[in-house]
């Protein structure tokens, strides 16, 4: 049987305000894990986090027994795989259905966060046509929602943990850019899924301060003459 | 049990040049799953590619009792999964060891494939900088190897990575004779090199690559334009 998340035996490297690190404390907590955060400085960075991820250098990294997991929705999988016994699943059992939820998840890294990030970093016309590109992409998301709670069906899934580990910090974008992106007129569903998301019992207590992470990011938005540096 | 590919119960819709749809046949053909192979015209896509992908309307698409999955490594995995009694298997059985894969096949799609078409479509310093990223990822790989002493990413067998990044080798051997550049070198690449020559004769690999000469024209053809005129990306 895996080890089940003994103190020691599972760290999480990451900074709880980076939403990729939000996603894999999401999927350790609705899984009920336990293990040790380590906060990083990603301006000074552990030794640790240097050997444990020598190719990018980034968080979150999980090590479990050990042994180094990187990238976020890599580690969310592989904890769906390590604790595979472990309720709830956040993978379907269905091939096809797992099809699906790894194609909406690669969509949410490879179409929103790029739109995001540019409609936080960029100004004018620039920013005006990285909102449209996110509210079309959330339309999207919003047809596939349609009478579901979750993107995962009755429970949050992995499609849920890969928008839900970014909603505080698009809520975030929202109030910095005085934009807005999560329309409820035009996605209902998506606004109500946010909403249940963000109040789900071991969803809520890993989620990052609203407070301290706007004053992040509105430091972060006045630092910015040159594209930053990754997490 | 999943429907035995019954000939028409597996179409792949793709153009057999694109290393996407590439290491999906490769994939196919390792399994010894029979498709219908469509050829699409990427100039002017079907109303079967465009209703089964409409999100992002591209190739490759796997369609399998009529339902269509998206995205080259997604279909892979899908394979591996929905004949996973069928052997070989394309995965290791282990957690880890599966994010391992895992993180070695996104770091294809993320790095090692802009970096490559960088050294295809940049010039002068940007195509420099583009080289020099691709051959130190390409490093990275033949570093793995180093440390596992197998013949295959996957181990003794072919496995996900190989297929992620064998999928692309005609590709990164026919650009790599359009630019005269060398990016796979065998005296820094020793075992990248004889990995590359061991996979491409696997016999069902084979059957699933592309023919050069076609490959080389499309790629000229495609420099030529490239260096003609703004590169809309």
């Amino acid at each position: 049987m895996e080890v089940c998340g003994e103190d020691g035996q599972l760290k999480l490297l990451g900074q709880p305000y980076s939403p990729f690190v939000v996603r894999v404390s999401i999927a350790l907590a609705v899984k009920g894990i336990h293990y040790e955060f380590i906060e990083e400085d990603i301006h000074n960075k552990s030794e640790l986090l240097l050997k444990s991820n020598p190719v990018h250098k980034k968080i979150p990294v999980l090590i479990h027994n050990g042994k180094p997991v990187c990238e976020s929705m890599n580690i969310v999988q592989y904890i769906e795989e390590a604790w595979g016994n472990k309720a709830p699943n956040i993978l379907p059992k269905d091939p096809y259905d797992r099809a699906i939820a790894r194609f909406w998840a690669a969509f949410v890294d490879d179409k929103f966060i790029p739109s995001i990030w540019g409609v936080f970093k960029d100004e004018g016309e620039e920013q005006q046509k990285a909102v449209e590109e996110t509210v079309a992409n959330f339309l999207l998301l919003e047809e596939t929602l349609s009478g579901k709670a979750y993107f995962g069906g009755d429970e949050i899934g992995l499609v849920d943990i890969a928008l839900g580990g970014l909603l505080v910090t698009i809520q975030t974008v929202e109030k910095i850019t005085n934009s807005v992106l999560i329309d409820k007129q035009k996605m209902p569903l998506l606004s109500a899924w946010a909403d249940k998301f963000c109040k789900a019992d071991r969803v809520k207590e890993v989620l990052p301060d609203p407070a301290t992470l706007l004053k992040l990011m509105w430091e972060r938005k006045a630092k910015m003459t040159s594209p930053p540096a990754g997490n | 049990m999943e429907g035995c590919a019954e000939e028409g119960q597996v179409m792949l819709l793709g153009v057999d040049y694109s290393p996407f749809v590439v290491r999906v046949r490769i994939a196919l053909a390792l399994k010894g799953i029979d498709y219908d192979f469509i050829q699409e015209n990427l100039q002017s896509k079907s109303e079967l590619l465009q209703k089964s992908n409409p999100v992002h309307k591209k190739i490759p698409v796997l369609i399998h009792n009529g339902k269509p999955v998206c995205e080259s490594m997604i279909i892979v995995q899908y394979i591996e999964e929905a004949w996973d009694n069928k052997a070989p298997n394309l995965m290791p059985k282990d957690p880890y060891d599966r994010a391992i894969a895992h993180f070695w096949a996104a770091f294809i799609d993320d790095k090692l494939i802009p970096s490559i078409l960088g050294t295809c479509r940049g010039q002068g310093e940007e195509q420099q900088k583009a080289v020099e990223e691709s051959v130190a990822n390409l490093l990275l790989f033949e570093e793995v190897l180093e440390s596992t002493g197998k013949t295959y990413f996957g181990g003794d067998e072919i496995g996900l990575v190989d297929i992620a990044l064998g999928g692309l080798l005609v590709t990164i051997q026919t650009a790599m004779k359009v630019t005269d550049i060398v990016l796979i070198e065998t005296q820094k690449m020793p075992l990248l090199c004889a990995w590359a020559d061991q996979f491409c004769k696997d016999d069902k690999v084979k059957e699933a690559l592309p023919d050069r000469a076609k490959l080389f024209e499309i790629m000229s053809a495609r420099r030529a334009k490239d260096r003609n005129e703004e590169v809309d990306r």
